[in-house]
């Protein structure tokens, strides 16, 4: 009898089950790109725009082309010297690259010790204070002391660059987990690791993107910033060149190559973070929302 | 019938075994900067295998801390807890707690967020992949075993916290308010599914709860509190027949007294205070 009564109770909910919930899942699958599209058409026009005003600009002669080289001129200077551009931004990217990872490994295990460790964290927290704080520019010429001439030094500014942010932005989101929710694992009988694996790290993911972006920025003007100092190659190296021979059009170039090197990285973590966390807040476009 | 039988000071007999939650003489104080509450004190209880047992009393009497000292998560100021004869040191893994929130993973689907109960525990997939089937059917979750938390009414998810905390058959199941944030239909049809749930498994169950009906109309016992700091008012033995049609049963004389009774002692320890 209460059985029975419980399966009339029950079916006034039935019509609501039918619809596939797949079908209103936004962002999972190829749709997730188109929107995508559509998120970045705004901001490339307004680059686009830029564009024509700078153009608009030096076509009107409304400033000497020595200081300000048409985009025309630009273009022309790129394409001429292809290969040492190429060759540059390659030397600047792999720097980069390479620092942003260390800095993201380095990172997130000292931001887990640090969560795991008060003891750590009451100590490692001010060294790395001191230094973010540090003027890298001022630093900067003691690692090519240190390291020589190489490519290690602007590594070692790029780490020091994109680190705090990561290690900031992993501590806030292993700290902000639902205290619940790690009662919950507890009264499954799970162990720290298997708790760390399932709940804790996945939750903090949307902060660690959070600070992986800034840090994808912070390691480009790192790798630079290396360069300045004392390089023979790299973006940097191009800038310093060509702003001692007033060569302003290979400035400009290599200043636009450089941004693009940054906005690119910024696009690539973006990426990966849309398909990483498909279900995270920020990424969902309720059908409710989406014309706001 | 046994009316208004004071059990409060059922004396704590320690050889007695069988019971499957003995709480002893428990006091419990947090202590913090600004000052230290007495959340409970003088708590003394036992719960039969396979009692339902309800739990009422005004917010912040110390409901939710009494759930906790029994699964572990709390260690008690001073007294015992013991559960199935077993004094109760650390989180305690043969129970299924179903918080007051759903507490979901939010990026699983309901079957794996039911199915998270299982990998922690390491129980065979083979075995546990038809028990999630069989929960999902009894729940009226069908159809809905591949979508996300946030594609969930707060009805459904709830259900689905429910699922992952029956799947390893614990033999006692702690719920905090699980229906709170329900509306009134979803509620009784959530009763009502318990109430079978419980009498086709067996398990014991503690239910903390405002309603006072729901309280009455799943429970064998209704263990009322006084207000902070938390101890037991009364314990009302609920005497309606073992099946219980919703509505029938909310009809009932003796309802109506169990709810009067607890609605006077509710109402009389909160002007007291
Ligand atoms: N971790 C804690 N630290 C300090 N005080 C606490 C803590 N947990 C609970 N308390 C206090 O203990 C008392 C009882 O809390 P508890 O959560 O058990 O109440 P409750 O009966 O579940 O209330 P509600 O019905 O609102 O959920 C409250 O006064 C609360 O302030
Ligand atoms: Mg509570």
């Amino acid at each position: 009898m209460a059985a029975q009564s419980a399966i009339e109770q029950r079916e006034p909910t039935a019509p609501a089950r039918t619809p596939a919930p797949a079908a209103r899942r936004p962002g999972r699958t190829g749709g997730g790109l188109l929107r995508f599209v559509q998120h970045t058409w705004r901001p490339a026009a307004v680059l686009a725009a830029i564009f024509v005003v700078w153009w608009a600009v030096t076509a009107a002669g409304l400033v000497k082309p020595y200081l300000v080289p048409s985009p025309g001129t630009t273009l022309d200077v790129v394409l001429a010297q292809i290969g040492y551009f190429a060759h540059h931004t390659w030397i600047t990217t792999y720097e980069t690259i390479f620092g942003f990872a260390i800095a993201i490994v380095v990172g997130v295990l000292s931001a887990v010790v640090m969560v795991y460790s008060p003891t750590v964290e009451k100590s490692l927290y001010p060294l790395l204070l001191f230094a973010q704080v540090i003027p890298k520019i001022a630093i900067a010429p003691l690692f090519i002391v240190w390291l020589g001439f190489g490519l290690t030094p602007k590594v070692v500014v790029a780490v020091l660059m994109a680190f705090f942010p990561i290690v900031i932005s992993t501590v806030t989101g292993l700290k902000s987990i639902d205290p619940e929710m790690l009662q919950l694992s507890a009264t499954m009988g799970a162990g720290p690791g298997q708790t760390f694996r399932k709940i804790r790290f996945p939750a903090a993911l949307p902060h660690l993107f959070a600070g992986l972006k800034v840090a994808a920025t912070m390691a480009v003007t790192g790798a630079v910033v290396g360069e300045f100092v004392g390089a023979n190659e790299g973006l940097g190296y191009v800038i310093l060149q060509a702003n001692g021979n007033l060569d302003t059009p290979t400035l400009f170039a290599g200043l636009l190559i450089m941004s693009l090197l940054g906005v690119v990285l910024f696009v690539v973590v973006e990426l990966l973070e849309y398909f990483v966390l498909p279900w995270h807040a920020s990424r969902r476009t309720d059908a409710a929302t989406t014309s706001l | 019938m046994t009316v208004g039988n004071t059990t409060t000071q059922r004396p704590a007999d320690a050889t007695a075994t069988g019971a499957a939650v003995e709480i002893d003489q428990v006091a419990v104080r947090f202590r913090t900067k600004k000052k230290d509450v007495t959340a409970l004190r003088d708590v003394s209880l036992r719960i039969e295998p396979g009692e339902f047992v309800s739990i009422v009393g005004a917010s912040g009497c110390g409901k939710s801390t009494l759930l906790k000292l029994v699964s572990g998560l709390l260690r008690p100021s001073s007294g015992q807890v013991r559960l199935h004869g077993e004094d109760v040191r650390g989180p305690r893994r043969d129970i299924g707690y179903v918080f007051q929130r759903a507490a979901l993973l939010e990026w699983r689907t309901a079957r794996k967020n039911i199915l998270l109960q299982a990998e922690m525990r390491r129980l065979p997939k083979a075995q546990v992949r038809q028990r999630v089937d069989e929960l999902i059917e009894m729940t009226g979750l069908t159809g809905f075993e591949d979508a996300y938390p946030n594609e969930l009414s707060g009805g459904m998810q709830q259900r689905v916290a429910l699922c992952r905390a029956l799947l390893h058959r614990p033999p006692v199941l702690l719920m905090d308010e699980p229906f709170g944030a329900l509306d009134a239909l979803t509620r009784e049809q959530m009763n009502v599914e318990l109430r079978r749930i419980w009498r086709e498994t067996g398990t014991t169950v503690l239910l903390v709860t405002h309603s006072i009906a729901e309280a009455v109309y799943l429970a064998n016992r209704v263990i009322v509190m006084t207000p902070r700091p938390g101890t037991v008012a009364e314990v009302i033995d609920v005497d309606l027949p073992v099946e219980r049609d919703y509505g029938k049963t909310m009809s009932e004389p003796e309802f109506a007294r169990a709810t009067g009774r607890i609605r006077d002692l509710l109402g009389a320890t909160t002007t007291a205070e």
